[in-house]
């Protein structure tokens, strides 16, 4: 960013190609994880779409037997999986707890996460399906 | 580096070097070397042992050779090494190709423009600002060892990088203060000895700063020392939440 550079001569600047993000298995991945949130959203408006429809049992049981709509959701189960599984691995490198001198194991931290998750859906499914 | 008199006799292998002289060249183009194979060479020794015996034209930067100094980063095979600590073993039989850090204006031949990355390290204030300074009479700043802990890790960078050379976001826009600058603000602004935080906050919570990340990790992957920019970033962005939150909910309180 500074201007006194004395070696200003001709320097080369290499192009980033277009497709940098298949150029590497981490890139690549990241690209996935990021395009896995589409999916995310997807499923969150089909639940949107269902809660609106709850007292109509009749458009609420034709919403859950469209193919259509079973197809969405077949293909947003293993992306809402795969994004969830990559977001919560890497929580502790965003939670960072200290006691005193030394930092909470980064394996506890992402274990917590996935016990709160297992939790959540067993409460979630015995409420739905008794 | 000894026994480099008998090259002629024991396995080869090849590396192709990018080259660019910019008094010749209006585009960089490969060069193949054949150099001597040895188990105990790194990459590094490679490079200097084309300087010495084959092309002195071909031109990097190296010092300590010891993964201390920083300066003899290069892609090998497409990845950011420290070509110190990458030895031909993990290469051979194979070519390897070798190229100057991604994303940085090439000088010549492997040697790139790190100006870029100094300016930032200035932009964020890079160093230890005392909360009080304090004669030299009145003693050293003191520290317990859990206010080290929790900078320590930060501390380990030795500016080689690597990092923005893993960094697609880097890549794209070359204002992104990047990992290793908002690291190294984590660093000081961690310390308890440090009293600056308020000062690095317009660099690394600027649109060129914390939010530009979109949490590829590749920084923390490739890092030698163990640094883990990601982490510090996204660290980083809880701090600003947090502070943004206490801003609106109570406007009252002092930051």
């Amino acid at each position: 960013m500074s201007n006194d550079t004395p070696t200003k001569s001709k320097e080369y600047i290499r192009p980033m190609p277009a497709n940098w993000w298949l150029t590497k298995r981490t890139y690549l991945l990241f690209m996935i994880r990021e395009l896995t949130s589409v999916f995310v959203a997807a499923y969150a408006v089909f639940l949107l779409v269902l809660a609106i429809r709850r007292n109509d049992p009749e458009a609420f049981a034709a919403l859950l037997s469209n193919p259509l709509l079973i197809a969405l959701q077949v293909i947003c189960l293993p992306m809402v999986v795969f994004h969830t599984v990559t977001w919560l691995n890497l929580t502790p490198k965003v939670l960072v707890v200290w006691r005193g001198e030394e930092r909470v194991n980064p394996l506890l931290i992402a274990g917590a996460h996935y016990v709160a998750w297992a939790i959540i859906s067993i409460v979630i499914l015995s409420i739905s399906c008794p | 580096m000894a026994a480099s008199e008998t090259d002629q006799s024991g396995p080869t292998m090849s590396m192709d070097v990018f080259r660019y002289e910019p008094d010749k060249d209006t585009e960089p183009r490969y060069q193949r070397y054949e150099v001597p194979y040895r188990e105990d060479w790194v990459v590094l020794d490679a490079l200097n042992h084309v300087k010495d015996q084959i092309d002195g034209t071909l031109s990097f930067r190296w010092s300590c050779r010891m993964g201390v100094c920083g300066s003899c980063g290069m892609m090998v095979n497409g990845e950011p090494k420290l070509t110190c600590a990458a030895f031909l073993r993990d290469y051979y039989p194979e070519p390897i190709r070798i190229d100057p850090l991604n994303y940085f204006p090439v000088i010549r031949d492997l040697i790139i423009n790190i100006d870029d990355f100094l300016g930032k390290l200035n932009d964020v204030k890079a160093w230890l600002i005392p909360k009080e300074e304090k004669p030299v009479s009145e003693g050293e700043y003191r520290q317990s060892p859990a206010e080290l802990a929790h900078y320590k890790q930060f501390s380990m960078c030795i500016n080689c990088m690597l990092c923005y050379a893993a960094c697609p976001v880097y890549g794209q826009k070359s204002e992104f203060i990047g990992p290793a600058g908002i690291a190294l603000a984590q660093r000081y602004n961690l310390d308890s000895r440090d009293g600056a935080a308020e000062e690095r906050h317009d660099a690394i919570f600027s649109d060129e700063g914390i939010w530009e990340c979109t949490f590829v990790g590749d920084c923390t992957r490739v890092c030698p020392k163990n640094v883990d920019p990601a982490g510090a970033i996204q660290q980083a962005k809880v701090t600003a939440t947090n502070d943004f939150f206490k801003s609106m909910l109570m406007p009252w309180g002092n930051k």
